[in-house]
């Protein structure tokens, strides 16, 4: 789609991936679990605070402030700060961001942070403040939230191309045998395809195990140079190609396709590798249909195909195409604007040898793929990465 | 197929009266220009100026051209099905208490694509629906998917009644049935299947014609009650009161005079007590106890109507006095509309032009038949209308006062406005 070329990423390192271990509801704030992610990031890294001169930040329950207000709560004073508002898509965007900065020389160590709080209360708040175009145009209409949302799209794919509750049912399975051994996954049980299709309906077609789990948590990562890095001692992962797209074929009913479709020939034409070379894939999967339109959009298998290439490939972390290796959101749970960090994080530990669960092996390449706001009857931003192993002590 | 209504099961005592939930009633401003046409029963989007491209949800700006003239016109309701759910689970407390709940999402042949509350016999998607607009218990315009054919018994669908005020197997309290209008009425409720109607009659000395007839229909029980007299509407309040789920105020006290022809305030002072005191002693007696029942199963309180006058919205000045207190009852009726929105009980406000009885001997025609105004209520009613402008009179009134209140005036003035 780009008129021109664009320039790639030379010299950036993402590093550092971070995870504040998750809790399904938790009294403290969104800037609570900001700072933990900062200051593990800091940690990790072994640099103090002053040595941040870069922020981006995301998180939906930072209200009334914003990324400008947490930086005299955390006493920073970045030289390049962004807000990232943009849920889901947030840990693409953040890096793309970031590594722009990093490559200008209008900051040279980033710290990319997501969080998010979960009290009782505080999802049913945000549904129903979520848009203009929400509050005046869905939240009425039996206030089902993403569930309701995402069912009618459900619906209208498993309607139209075949594919059924057991294939579905298949991605989140093996995404909950990825996160077995994921030590911050908030669900711990084996979960069978029987349980699965048993599961108590939410919002027709959708059961209980397609829909993602609201709870608190926060994710970081590190952007900077590769010298910084290698000075640091610092593990990181190289950036290939990244692409974003906002209210993608707006003149579609209903959105069958997303944005990653309109892009990824650039993507990988900037990343000089396909979809084949990638030995791993971090989708956003708030729930499987999202999930298997990213399969398709990003051309792992053409459109209408995605049945027929789920029944094909086992996803898991030991077996072929590994798909959301942490488990993805479905059994990490999803923790706000985080939410838009894990896949991007969970890269990060798969091509710097950091896994905290399963490794795949010798992963090379890895794409991460991201999908946020659902503004009115369609999420609005999409965006994908392809990164590298990069240097690894 | 929707099972057709039945009538309810005799309340159990024991249970708890449920209490009134809203549906979400948090709106742009931009978007309650569809309320404003759903109060009258028209499904209105707003449509660019320019490029003639419908907008939806309503917008500040024209989505494809960036016009920002964008005139809200009716839209023919005309879509296609594309998907559909129904919901188990719900954030909000009003749909948790009511679920399942059906969704659907329909392309509009508009152009847009629009969720809406799905009737229960719109087909599977594929499938063509039509698309209404209506108010929900909270007020607020929705949007509302129908078959595309009328169907048997499509009023009867659970969720739509949530959006309606059906007189059927309903009680309802018509505060006058001395007058045409007020009997007329009261006839129409009975042939809309109402279960009990009480008939307010003050001064039950005074037998008046037709009375006589309303006590033969085996639905009506006649009430002694003055609206001028607190005690008398706490009296009948305190015995029906708490059964009544549509209250029809039909006293009205009308005289034709203006302000130079006749001394004194002895007939603007009747006035003001029947029309606008007697408005808000029945809303002071009658009010809390139906908002208290705003949900009470299928016969819940769901509506109060108000019978004003299209002289309410601008003063005719041979009818001056009676205009100022229709004007004065209108006014309360918006507080009283505010106050009832909490319990999801709709206050209606009608207004007819001139009606074809005694006090109105003098003006030309066209008159409207007390039928008339009695079948728009009911029709105002199971559509879930809020503002009603029954007849010709009315509906040219609305016209030159939202082309020109100033022009109107001038032309009342000098008796060009009827």
């Amino acid at each position: 789609m780009s008129v021109t070329t664009r320039a790639g990423y030379q010299g950036v390192a993402v590093a550092v991936p971070i995870t504040v271990p998750y809790v399904r509801y938790s009294t403290m704030s969104a800037h609570w679990w900001i700072a933990r992610a900062l200051a593990a990031l800091l940690e990790a890294a072994g640099v103090e605070k002053a040595a941040v001169d870069g922020v981006c930040v995301s998180g939906f329950l930072l209200f009334p402030d914003t990324a400008v207000g947490l930086m005299q709560h955390l006493g920073l004073s970045p030289r390049w700060l962004d807000h990232i508002p943009m849920g889901g898509n947030s840990g693409v965007v953040a890096l793309r961001r970031a590594a722009r900065a990093v490559q200008a020389g209008d900051a040279e160590f980033v710290a990319c942070l997501a969080g998010d709080t979960n009290h009782v209360d505080s999802f049913r708040h945000t549904v129903a403040s979520f848009s203009q175009f929400a509050r005046d145009a869905v939240y009425p209409y039996g206030s089902g939230g993403p569930n309701a949302s995402f069912a009618f799209l459900t619906d209208y794919v498993m309607r139209t191309t075949g594919i059924t509750r057991e294939d579905y049912g298949k991605l989140c399975v093996a995404q909950r045998t990825n996160a077995l051994a994921f030590p911050h996954a908030l669900f711990k049980k084996p979960l069978s395809l029987a349980e699965y299709l048993a599961a108590r309906p939410i919002a027709e077609p959708l059961h209980l195990f397609d829909c993602v789990m609201p709870c608190a948590g926060a994710e970081a990562f590190l952007v900077t140079t590769e010298d910084r890095a290698r000075a640091l001692g610092l593990p990181y992962a190289r950036v290939l190609g990244t692409i974003e797209r906002h209210n993608a074929y707006p003149e579609d009913p209903i959105q069958y396709r997303g944005g990653w479709a309109m892009d990824r020939d650039d993507l990988y034409a900037q990343a000089g590798v396909g979809p084949e070379a990638m030995d791993f894939v971090q989708v956003y999967d708030d729930y499987p249909v999202i999930t298997a339109m990213q399969l398709e959009d990003l051309g792992f298998c053409p459109k209408g195909e995605v049945k027929a290439f789920i029944r094909s490939h086992s996803f898991t972390c030991d077996g072929t195409l590994p798909l959301n290796t942490s488990g993805g959101q479905l059994s990490v749970g999803q923790a706000g604007a985080a939410g838009g960090y894990l896949g991007l994080v969970e890269a990060l530990r798969q091509l710097t040898g950091q896994t905290l669960g399963t490794p795949v092996p010798n992963a090379q390449f890895g794409l991460v793929s991201g999908f946020g706001m659902i503004n009115y009857d369609r999420g609005l931003c999409s965006g994908a990465a392809v990164l590298a192993r990069g240097h690894v002590q | 197929m929707t099972a057709p209504l039945q009538r309810p099961n005799k309340k159990n005592p024991v249970c708890k009266t449920r209490q009134p939930t809203l549906p979400p009633w948090t709106r742009s401003r931009v978007a309650l220009g569809m309320t404003a046409a759903a109060a009258e029963g028209r499904f209105e989007l707003q449509r660019c100026a320019r490029c003639q491209a419908v907008q939806y949800p309503p917008r500040e700006a024209c989505h494809r051209c960036l016009c920002i003239d964008l005139p809200w016109v009716e839209i023919d309701g005309g879509g296609k099905l594309i998907s559909q759910t129904r919901l188990l689970h719900s954030h909000d407390l009003y749909f948790r208490e009511r679920v399942p709940w059906r969704l659907g999402m329909v392309q509009l042949d508009a152009g847009p694509t629009a969720v809406v509350h799905l009737h229960g016999d719109v087909a599977a998607p594929p499938a063509r629906v039509r698309v209404a607009c209506k108010l929900d218990k909270a007020g607020m315009a929705v949007l509302v998917g129908f078959p595309a054919e009328e169907v048997p018994n499509m009023a009867d669908d659970r969720q739509l009644r949530e959006l309606t005020c059906n007189p059927q197997f309903r009680r309802v309290f018509v505060t006058d049935g001395k007058t045409a209008t007020g009997q007329a009425v009261v006839r129409a409720l009975a042939a809309a299947g109402a279960d009990l109607i009480w008939v307010g009659h003050a001064e039950p000395w005074k037998l008046v014609p037709g009375l006589a007839a309303l006590q033969a229909l085996e639905q009506v029980t006649l009430v002694p009650l003055d609206v001028t007299d607190q005690r008398s509407i706490k009296e009948v309040a305190s015995q029906v009161g708490a059964k009544v789920d549509i209250l029809i105020n039909t006293a009205e006290y009308h005289r034709a005079f203006s302000i130079s022809a006749r001394q004194g305030t002895d007939i603007a002072r009747m006035e003001m007590d029947v029309n606008y005191l007697g408005l808000l002693r029945l809303a002071q007696e009658f009010g809390p106890v139906m908002k208290a029942r705003g949900a009470d199963g299928q016969s819940s309180a769901v509506a109060w109507v108000n019978l004003l006058s299209i002289f309410a919205l601008a003063n005719f000045p041979s009818h001056g006095t009676y205009s100022a207190s229709k004007a004065a009852a209108l006014s309360l009726a918006q507080c009283l509309r505010a106050e009832m929105r909490v319990a999801g009980v709709r206050v209606i406000n009608v207004f007819p032009g001139p009606i074809d009885d005694e006090w109105n001997q003098l003006l030309p025609p066209p008159k409207l038949a007390p039928t008339a105004v009695a079948n728009a209520i009911i029709d105002a009613l199971r559509d879930g209308i809020e503002d009603v402008y029954p007849g010709d009179v009315a509906q040219e009134w609305r016209m030159r006062l939202k082309d020109s209140a100033k022009a109107f005036e001038r032309e009342l003035s000098v008796g060009s406005g009827t």
